[in-house]
């Protein structure tokens, strides 16, 4: 395969006018935080970004009244057809600032700029026009005649796609008549922060949203404030746990997206050109900083050589670097407890007798990188086939028949996803069919839409986010 | 001629379609409604709930691969049989809940068609809680409900029949197999039930019932990492139910807590329900 050369072509981030440094989002106003600032970095270069404000338990407080306020004055009761109207003016408004958006994303975050310009701010300013029309649709969503808000939701959301998954927490949140609480990852608060400013922009109602920044502790005093309704989570399985645990006995209604270890099931009569990109977009999208990345690869046996050989010569092409670049591929990892994570994890693949591959290609000598990676001869005991990489490592393993794909697929205490590729349609039903996961992918992977439920089984949570049953979850119904 | 002695019927576990002793060897007496000996009930041990989800995880591939259709067909012959026993049953409920044979009569056939109602729901659940959803882009994409898997239920304590039909049905129908701690007190309508389930087709290990105290067993079948799911409706005090809650966080039972209306409602089977998303691109 030809190797082109690309000169660099660097996204501005002049578009972007950083702060030196960001309070809490409360009643509408920014505001000083109780605990100790903490810095921002962008993980591709290590610099620091901004400094933000930690919210203490007083902070946590003050923005659980102010939701609870702007939920009985105001939101709770306005007709859904005027929610509607603001949430249509924040996905325009989000449209129109997708490029500062997307820009400030890839800095704080580290991936690459076609993605977070090309994915996830679109998905975005989608979501909020998406649900908007739900507002005043409600009664339409099969929970009877006049279903009602639940009341403030308190929302923590992790660091791979931070403006994404605020987007998938508050637009139904927001639709559905009730008020938020919003923590973003400690690692990735400033895109959130910016959407305050479209909340301003949009005339937003002051305590509708409130955006509180901090680390877990932060999270803990919101989860466990006794005038929040509704927690809805996405993160680690552990903390996800922790949460169940310490709102059991209470009225809080809980949502959980957790951990994955989506199996990719290759079949010898795959499309193959396909599912090489596939087997890519899986793994690789997002440095794998993806809940329902496609982290196992299932082969046949038979085309295994063939599919091993290919993908490497699709890995060797993968452009890593610079994520503000336009040609980049594959960003950095977002922080270096996570590099450390991966690394970590990645050993045990070589201590336990598996055989690594990277992609050639160069680390920049500051930031967090990890080269894209696939271990082969993996067996189901092994680390790496077993717990959440969350990082650009594949695990290979291979199959003869389709009950043996299925029962290594579903060998696993996650269930969030998993990815079947085969030309054959009764082969694609079948194993959609037995596999136990919330979302497959059939010769397809990492697709998402706000029409689209996406949550998972067993150990990777609860509830579905998108669609009529992501909506559900912010409503009680009447029958 | 003096008056015949009456032949009574030793009550004893259901599991995976056999009716064990308790394997700890206990029992504990069951007073009817007057405080009469009515009989000695198997008092169920940790050992007897792990059996029992190792039953009820063997019986869920067969159970949730039937075609709705048939389960919807099996649930409603439970029904059948339920009413052909109806005298022996508002017998049972009389004497274990003290109320007069008529509320009796009333709460038997409250039963009978709320299996009725479920039996029907299996085949319509899809077009109900199921969407084909308008994506972005070229794609077939269809979300479907499955159901969750092994549900271990804590049955009401005060309505020993109707109660443990309202929190059963709404479970099988889906396709999940279930593990019930029954009334504790009031525990014989439940294995009369049980004898109803094992001669209606339903297949062993789909319902596995347990009487004892689920304050002491609870614990354990809460903890186990092969159960997907807990009904909380039958437990009474709030810290046990709390405590048991706790417990359920470890591989993320979905719970349904104590206080959620029994009666019939599309609303007590979607608790149970996983919702899964295919695609698929479209094009030639």
């Amino acid at each position: 395969m030809p190797k082109f050369e690309y000169a660099p072509a660097p996204e501005s981030r002049s578009i972007v006018d950083l702060a030196a440094s960001y309070g809490l989002f409360i009643d509408g106003e920014f505001t000083d935080g109780g605990g100790t600032a903490f810095k921002t970095v962008n993980p591709a270069t290590e610099e620091v970004l901004a400094e933000v404000a930690e919210a203490d338990q007083a902070d946590v407080d003050r923005a659980v009244r102010a939701a609870r306020k702007a939920y009985q004055r105001v939101w709770g009761p306005m007709p859904g057809r005027e929610r509607a109207k603001y949430l249509f003016r924040i996905a325009r408004i989000l449209a129109e600032r997708s490029r500062e958006f997307a820009v400030l994303e890839t800095l704080d975050n580290g991936k690459p700029i076609k993605e977070s310009r090309d994915v996830d701010v679109p998905l975005v300013s989608q979501w909020f026009f998406y649900h908007a029309g739900w507002a005043d649709k409600l009664e339409h969503a099969g929970l009877g005649p006049n279903p009602q808000p639940l009341g403030v939701g308190a929302q923590i959301i992790p660091w791979n796609f931070p403006l994404l998954m605020l987007a998938w927490k508050v637009a139904p949140a927001l639709a559905a008549g009730n008020t938020v609480v919003l923590k973003p990852a400690e690692t990735t608060p400033l895109t959130a922060l910016l959407f305050a400013d479209v909340c301003r922009q949009a005339e937003l109602p002051a305590g509708v949203v409130n955006i509180v920044t901090g680390a877990g502790e932060t999270g803990r005093h919101l989860v466990s404030h006794p005038d929040v309704d509704k927690v809805a989570f996405t993160g680690s399985t552990p903390v996800g746990r922790e949460i169940a645990r310490t709102i059991a006995g209470t009225d809080k209604r809980l949502t959980l997206e957790l951990g994955g270890k989506a199996a990719n099931i290759v079949f010898e009569d795959a499309p193959m050109d396909q599912a090489i990109e596939g087997i890519v977009r899986g793994i690789f999208f997002n440095q794998g900083h993806v809940c329902c990345a496609g982290s196992r690869l299932l082969v046949q046996e038979s085309v295994a050589e063939e599919v091993l050989d290919r993908l490497k010569a699709r890995m060797a092409t993968l452009r890593l670097g610079d994520p503000l670049d336009k040609n980049t591929d594959v960003g950095a990892i977002n922080s270096a407890e996570q590099l450390g994570r991966i690394r970590d994890l990645a050993a045990t693949g070589d201590d336990e007798g598996a055989a690594r591959w990277s992609a050639p290609c160069e680390l920049p000598e500051r930031g967090y990188w990890y080269a894209p990676t696939i271990f082969t001869g993996v067996t189901q005991a092994h680390r790496i086939a077993r717990e959440e990489i969350f990082g650009p490592v594949l695990s290979v393993l291979t199959f003869r028949t389709p009950a043996e794909a299925i029962e290594k697929a579903n060998n696993t205490p996650y269930g969030l996803s998993a990815g079947v590729w085969t030309e054959k349609g009764s082969r694609i039903l079948a194993m959609a069919d037995k596999l136990r996961a919330g979302v497959v992918w059939a010769n397809t992977f990492n697709q998402f839409d706000p029409a689209s439920p996406f949550g998972g089984y067993k150990e990777s949570g609860y509830g579905r986010e998108g669609g009529r049953h992501g909506l559900a979850s912010y409503l009680e119904g009447t029958r | 001629m003096s008056e015949r002695l009456d032949v009574r019927k030793t009550y004893k576990l259901f599991i995976g379609g056999a009716f064990p002793r308790s394997e700890s060897g206990r029992t504990y007496e069951v007073a009817d409604a007057k405080g009469r000996f009515a009989a000695n009930a198997s008092k169920a041990s940790r050992k007897d709930g792990r059996d029992a989800v190792t039953a009820a995880r063997k019986a869920f591939g067969g159970w949730s691969k039937r075609t709705p259709y048939n389960r919807g067909q099996i649930l409603y012959r439970v029904a059948e049989v339920l009413e052909g026993r109806r005298d022996q049953l508002v017998a049972e409920v009389r004497a274990a809940e003290g109320v007069s044979e008529k509320r009796a009569g009333a709460i038997v056939d409250a039963a009978v068609d709320t299996w009725v109602w479920y039996a029907g729901w299996a085949d319509k659940l899809s077009q109900v809680t199921g969407n084909a959803n308008q994506v972005n882009g070229p794609f077939f994409n269809l979300t479907a409900p499955e159901p969750t898997g092994v549900v271990v239920i804590a049955a009401p304590q005060d309505s020993s029949l109707l109660g443990l039909v309202e929190v059963l049905a709404p479970v099988l129908l889906s396709g999940n197999t279930a593990v019930v701690v029954s009334s504790l007190a009031r525990p014989l309508p439940a294995i009369t039930l049980s004898e109803i389930l094992s001669t209606s087709d339903v297949p062993g290990g789909v319902v596995n019932v347990l009487t004892g105290d689920i304050a002491e067993i609870g614990p354990w079948l809460a903890g186990h990492l092969d159960v997907n799911a807990l009904d909380l409706t039958g437990v009474d005090d709030a810290d046990v139910a709390r405590e048991l809650e706790v417990e359920a966080a470890v591989n993320l039972k979905r719970v349904l807590r104590p206080g959620t209306p029994t009666a019939q409602s599309l609303a007590r089977i979607t608790p149970f329900l996983e919702h899964k998303t295919v695609w698929h691109p479209i094009g030639v």
